[in-house]
Order: structure tokens, then C-alpha cells, then sequence
């Protein structure tokens, strides 16, 4: 199946990689991370198709890893 | 059985710290210059320059060997390094402050003498470091800290096109403008940073890219609205495309 | 090849000895008096595969240099006065690096553009710093054709085995004299620096090297840790020449090429039975303050001579704190005319007069 591995301590809320994704995998967390933003999280996983979009867009190469 | 479609690149550091804005692009293209040392295999023998501006921070991110230069002397510093160890790999890291304003004289006198490096240039309209103030790219109109009315040519002068201007120099093998406003052309500045590697692994000359990004802190904008105005304003004055490519014609 | 004593420039000499000290690169942009280091290392370096780059400034000299030192490779500049002010931004980094290279500064006559005229001008741009913070350009002075020589292998040596910037202060009299000179080999141990140089993070991690120091307590221990360097430059590397100084009453003070005419003088004043002495420090950055202290117990009176208006002059003064009450003369002429062997000794006779034998009468100047 695919997958991202993400580290929600590297993302600081662009959500650059929330418009990026086609099939919405990815939302906004509702705790904050070690930086003090609200980070990414996966939602639905299962609708991950392992594009990798997320991943190019980031800038803070808050996503480790992606599976297809 | 899954399959690995995407990782950090072994160019980054593990412990890479990234320290720019939310949003910012330059994390964006320092990860493709990683990818490409990656995909050519040039890690190992690279030797890079990082610049005064937000760019400097390009030491806490890159696993490879890097030397800071003073402001605007990158280009020099890199032909210092190319003509005692002609056999590595040498780039340059800037901003277009660094690059275009105080560093203009260095950058036009490198290409012209074909130094084999190769230059990533982050145009993003304003001296990102310091706070937001006009600087060489600035668009007529933008409202910065130091045109509070908007730059206006007939006191500050015009927006510099720095890949237009450098193309017209013999010694330069490579020149492209590029976005990283969305996956796509993320996929394409890519393609044209490989490219300026190309120029420099093949000996044809000096490579460049100028990478049109974001500050959405100093143009007070959010990440979405900062790519809105790189496909907008600033790609009608600053057009993306191939300016020269003689890798092209020599692969 | 044997080497042989030959009719050398001193500009000519100091290419030379580059040449046979192993520089892989260097890096320059004309200006006279200097000029003929560039035209011979424009054939020379490629002649013996390594590089030789004409810079479209001075700025883009020193920078080529920041990054050729990077690498480890021997590399050098070389200009004058109103250009080497160019380089200053340079250098600060350089230093703050710790970087290794040598920089020849063939002084002209200043400020501003000045004249191309034999001067000592530039001593406080080198010693005292051009540049931005806390730093010091080592710095060697020749007075002879074959120090140009055997000074510009001192500088490779040092500045590679201590990682800093070395100067070689010369001045448009020496470089562009001829005299008999040997380019003999160079006397020195070759120095490791793959320990630190930029050639690639192959089979370890990568290096970074940088003036950038955002943690307070690191920059303060950076400065400290480049004091520390210079103190043992100093102790290790100190070089000066002392001329008839046991038992002179007064002691005269003279670096680089007025420093000969300064010998010629005293010579003349030893044989006139004035009790006359000469001290010239070679290297003037770090100074060597102790030393002149010791001299200064031992003698009634100081006469500093320079080509400029007094600038080694301070260094000498400050030296003499704490030491005892002792008068310091100074004879200087910025620019023009060369001061004659009689000039200095008719200088020398009045200044001994009024310091040592206490009769007061007027200088010629």
C-alpha cells in the first residue's frame, strides 16, 4: 500500500503539500509540534497513491519517505 | 511489496537544519541541487559556495563540502577553487542580491572567462536577510521596505533580467529561468539545474540557473498567495525558459 | 639545475620564488609597481601546469585566493597600496577562515592614487588592519633583492603551517632594482593540510569553512584562538636584523628598503666614531615589542626612520611602555625623493648630538 513517512517536527504550516495532494491523504493536526506550528498530518491514508507530490513541494523536507 | 518512490537525498545532511520561513522556496531548491549531485554521482567531489543572504544557511543543509564567500564574491571564490582542483565539482549557492547587484561585476567576469561552474540563483525580488528591502529584481510597482510607495523607475531604476543578460556571454553553456511554484515546474527547474551540472561535468562552460522563488515573509503574503504572484506578476517581467543550452546540442 | 647567482629584478624575484615554492595558483589584477609579478606569472604558471588567472579586480583577486586556500593548495596575489585597500574585505575573512595564502604588496606612494614612488605608506594598512575585527595579517619586509626571495618562501612556510594570511611588504624601489640574487630551492618542510582543506566529503563528513559565527561564545573563542596564533608566529617565526648594537648609545630604527640606506648611514657614523647602532625588524606584524624593549634599556635614545610620516613609529612607542623615559626621534619623507646615505647620517650626527652628547642644534630635513 501506499505511503508517506513524515516528520511532524520538521513542518512549519506552509500546507503547501495539502494543495499539492491529489486525493487529500494529508490535514492540519490539531496539536502543535516542536518548532510551536501546527503540522501536517495524514488523514486518510488509504487514499495515498504514492505520487510524491507532497514530497517535491515541501520545503522543509518535512517528508522523509514516500512508498508506492 | 511496497517500493521506495522517494527519500531525502544523501546530499542533505541527516541533521539538516532547515532555516527558512514557512513557505519559503529556497528549501525547495536546495533539495533539487541535492537530488541532482545525487542522480550525476558528484557528491563525493563537490565543493560548494554559499553566499551572504538567506542563501548562507545552504552549510546547515548540503553533506557536502562548502566554503562561505564574502557578499557578491561567490563566482570568484568558486573560479579560485575550479583552477586549484580543476578535477571537482564547484557551485555557487546565491541570492540575486548577491548575485546581481553587489556581486554582478564577479558573476559577468566568471562566465565570460567560461570558469566550468556551476550557479543556482534565487531571484526573489527583494533582499530577503536584512528585511525586505528593493533590490536589483524588485518589480516596478513592489512595495518593500526601502520603496514604500513602490519601486518606481524614475528614482530606483528598472528590475534587472539577469538570465537575459547573462545569456549574451560567450563563456556560459547553460541558462535557464525556472519556478518552483507547483509540482510541475518544481519537475522542470530540476531537469534545467541537471543541466548546468551537465555544462560543468562536460567542460562547455559556466552553468545557470536563476530559480524565480518566494519570500513570503517579506512580501507579506502566505505561501499559496507568494506562488499566485510567481506565475503572475513576476513571470510576466521575469519569463521562464531556456535561454541557452549548448549541453543540449552537445550530448 | 644548479643554481646560480644572476642579475634578478626584485619584482621578477619574487615570481620566481613563488614559482619554486610550489604556488598552484595564483591570482592578480595589474598595477604598477608590481605589474611584472603578473606579466612572468602569466607564462610561468601554465608553463608548469597551474593556474594563473587574470581577476577583473582586485575584490575578485582576493576572493579567488579565499577560495583557492580553501582547497590547501599554496596560492597568492599580489598588488600595491590603493588596490590592496581593495582586498581588505578579503583578507578580514580570509583570516577569520584560516585560510592559508601570501599577499605581496609592492607599496607606491598614497593616499589615493598617489604615485608609483618608493613609500612605506602602507605600514598601518597591513599591521594595523584594513579590514573589519580583530585579526592580523602576518607580515615579512624585505630590504634586498634576495630577501624578496627567501621572504616570499617564509611567507608560503608560515602562512601554511599556521593557517593565516602573511604579507610580503615590499615597495616599488626593491621590485623594480636589480641585483644579484640566488632563487635557491625552497628550504622549507612541506605542510599536511588534508586535515582541514575542501576536496570533496569522500569516505567522511563534509567540511565547512566560514567566518560566519552566529554563537557568541564560539566567535569570542575564534578571536582568542587567532591572538593565541599570532603570540606563537611571534615567539616561532620572529625575524629581524641587529647591526652594531652591543654598546650603541643611540639606536636607529629603519625597516625594508630605506632600511639599507639607514646601514649605509650608520656605517658611516661607526666610522666617524658616533656610537650608532641599527635595529630592523623584518617582521613587522606581529612586532616585536619585546625586543625593542630590551634595546631601548640599553640606549640613550631611538631614531626611527621611515618613508612615510611615522607609522612603524607607533609601534616603536608602545614598545617602550613601562620601559623608561626615552627619547624617540623621527625622520620620515612620505614620497618623492629617495633620502641619501648623507641625509640620514647628517640626521643620525644631529640626532646622537642632541641625545647623547646634550648639544641642541637644528635639524636638516
Amino acid at each position: 500500500m501506499a505511503r508517506i513517512v513524515l516528520d511532524r517536527n520538521r513542518c512549519k504550516a506552509c500546507y503547501l503539500c495539502i494543495d499539492a495532494c491529489p486525493n487529500k491523504v494529508l490535514c492540519v493536526d490539531d496539536n502543535v509540534n516542536n518548532l510551536g506550528y501546527y503540522p501536517v498530518k495524514i488523514d486518510i491514508e488509504k487514499n495515498c497513491v504514492g505520487c510524491a507530490m507532497c514530497a517535491r513541494v515541501c520545503p522543509d523536507m518535512a517528508i522523509e519517505k514516500v512508498y508506492k | 511489496m511496497e517500493q521506495l518512490v522517494y527519500k531525502r537525498p544523501e546530499s542533505i545532511k541527516e541533521d539538516f537544519k532547515i532555516p527558512f520561513c514557512p513557505g519559503c522556496d529556497h528549501g525547495v531548491a536546495v533539495r533539487l541541487v541535492a537530488e541532482v549531485l545525487d542522480e550525476l554521482g558528484l557528491r563525493e567531489k563537490t565543493i560548494g559556495v554559499a553566499s551572504v543572504g538567506c542563501s548562507v544557511c545552504s552549510y546547515d543543509i548540503f553533506n557536502v563540502d562548502i566554503v562561505e564567500a564574502q557578499h557578491g564574491r561567490s563566482m570568484a571564490v568558486a573560479t579560485g577553487i575550479k583552477r586549484s582542483k580543476p578535477d571537482k565539482i564547484v557551485f555557487t549557492y546565491q541570492g540575486d542580491g548577491d548575485l546581481a547587484s553587489i556581486g554582478i561585476a564577479e558573476t559577468i567576469h566568471a562566465m565570460a572567462r567560461g570558469e566550468k561552474i556551476t550557479t543556482i540563483c534565487i531571484n526573489n525580488t527583494t533582499y530577503g536577510m536584512t528585511g525586505g528591502q528593493a533590490g536589483p529584481t524588485t518589480l516596478l510597482g513592489q512595495v518593500t521596505t526601502t520603496t514604500v510607495n513602490g519601486r518606481n523607475s524614475e528614482t530606483s531604476g528598472f528590475p534587472l533580467k539577469i538570465s537575459e543578460l547573462l545569456k549574451e556571454i560567450d563563456g556560459v553553456a547553460y541558462v535557464a529561468r525556472v519556478s518552483l511554484d507547483s509540482p510541475k515546474s518544481i519537475m522542470n527547474a530540476k531537469k534545467s539545474i541537471k543541466r548546468a551540472f551537465e555544462a560543468q561535468v562536460k567542460g562547455l562552460g559556466t552553468g545557470f540557473v536563476e530559480i524565480l522563488s518566494t519570500c513570503p515573509t517579506n512580501w507579506k503574503m502566505t505561501p499559496q498567495q507568494a506562488h499566485e504572484r510567481v506565475r503572475g506578476e513576476m513571470s510576466e517581467v521575469f519569463v521562464p525558459g531556456v535561454y541557452k543550452d549548448k549541453v543540449s546540442e552537445a550530448i | 639545475m644548479k643554481k646560480e647567482k644572476k642579475l634578478l629584478k626584485g619584482n621578477y624575484a619574487i615570481a620566481q620564488a613563488a614559482i619554486e615554492a610550489g604556488c598552484q595558483s595564483y591570482f592578480a589584477y595589474p598595477i604598477t609597481p608590481q605589474s611584472e609579478i603578473a606579466e612572468y606569472m602569466s607564462s610561468a604558471m601554465p608553463e608548469n601546469g597551474r593556474a594563473y588567472v587574470a581577476a577583473e579586480s582586485e575584490v575578485a583577486a582576493i576572493s579567488m585566493v579565499l577560495g583557492a586556500g580553501s582547497t590547501g593548495v599554496k596560492t597568492m596575489t599580489s598588488s600595491s597600496s590603493c588596490a590592496v585597500a581593495l582586498m581588505q574585505e578579503g583578507l578580514s575573512f580570509i583570516a577569520s577562515d584560516e585560510i592559508p595564502c601570501v599577499l605581496v604588496n609592492v607599496m607606491r606612494a598614497g593616499p589615493g592614487l598617489g604615485y608609483i614612488y618608493a613609500s612605506q605608506g602602507d605600514y598601518f594598512q597591513t599591521t594595523k588592519g584594513g579590514g573589519n575585527g580583530d585579526y592580523k595579517i602576518v607580515t615579512y619586509a624585505p630590504s634586498s633583492v634576495q630577501e624578496c626571495i627567501d621572504l616570499t618562501y617564509k611567507c608560503f612556510y608560515v602562512s601554511q603551517k599556521y593557517r593565516t594570511p602573511v604579507c610580503l611588504l615590499a615597495d616599488g624601489m626593491l621590485a623594480q632594482m636589480m641585483e644579484p640574487a640566488i632563487v635557491g630551492e625552497y628550504p622549507y618542510e612541506e605542510i599536511d593540510q588534508t586535515s582541514w582543506a575542501l576536496d570533496g566529503a569522500k569516505n567522511r563528513k563534509p567540511r565547512f569553512i566560514a567566518s560566519l559565527d552566529p554563537d557568541q561564545e564560539s566567535l569570542r573563542k575564534r578571536v582568542v584562538k587567532l591572538f593565541e596564533k599570532y603570540k606563537k608566529i611571534l615567539d616561532e617565526e620572529n625575524m629581524f636584523e641587529k647591526y652594531e648594537i652591543e654598546g650603541a648609545k643611540l639606536v636607529v630604527t629603519a625597516f625594508g628598503s630605506i632600511a639599507r640606506i639607514v646601514k649605509a648611514a650608520v656605517k658611516k657614523a661607526r666610522k666617524n666614531g658616533l656610537n650608532v647602532g641599527l635595529f630592523r625588524p623584518i617582521m613587522l606584524n606581529p612586532f616585536p615589542e619585546k625586543i625593542v624593549a630590551e634595546i631601548a634599556q640599553k640606549v640613550d635614545g631611538i631614531l626611527d626612520i621611515e618613508l612615510n610620516c611615522g607609522q612603524m613609529l607607533q609601534d616603536i612607542k608602545s614598545s617602550l611602555a613601562g620601559v623608561k623615559n626615552i627619547p624617540v626621534e623621527f625622520f620620515g619623507r612620505p614620497a618623492g625623493k629617495m633620502m641619501t646615505v648623507d641625509e640620514i647620517y647628517e640626521q643620525i650626527e644631529h640626532t646622537y648630538k642632541k641625545i647623547v652628547e646634550k648639544k641642541y642644534g637644528t635639524a636638516c630635513i
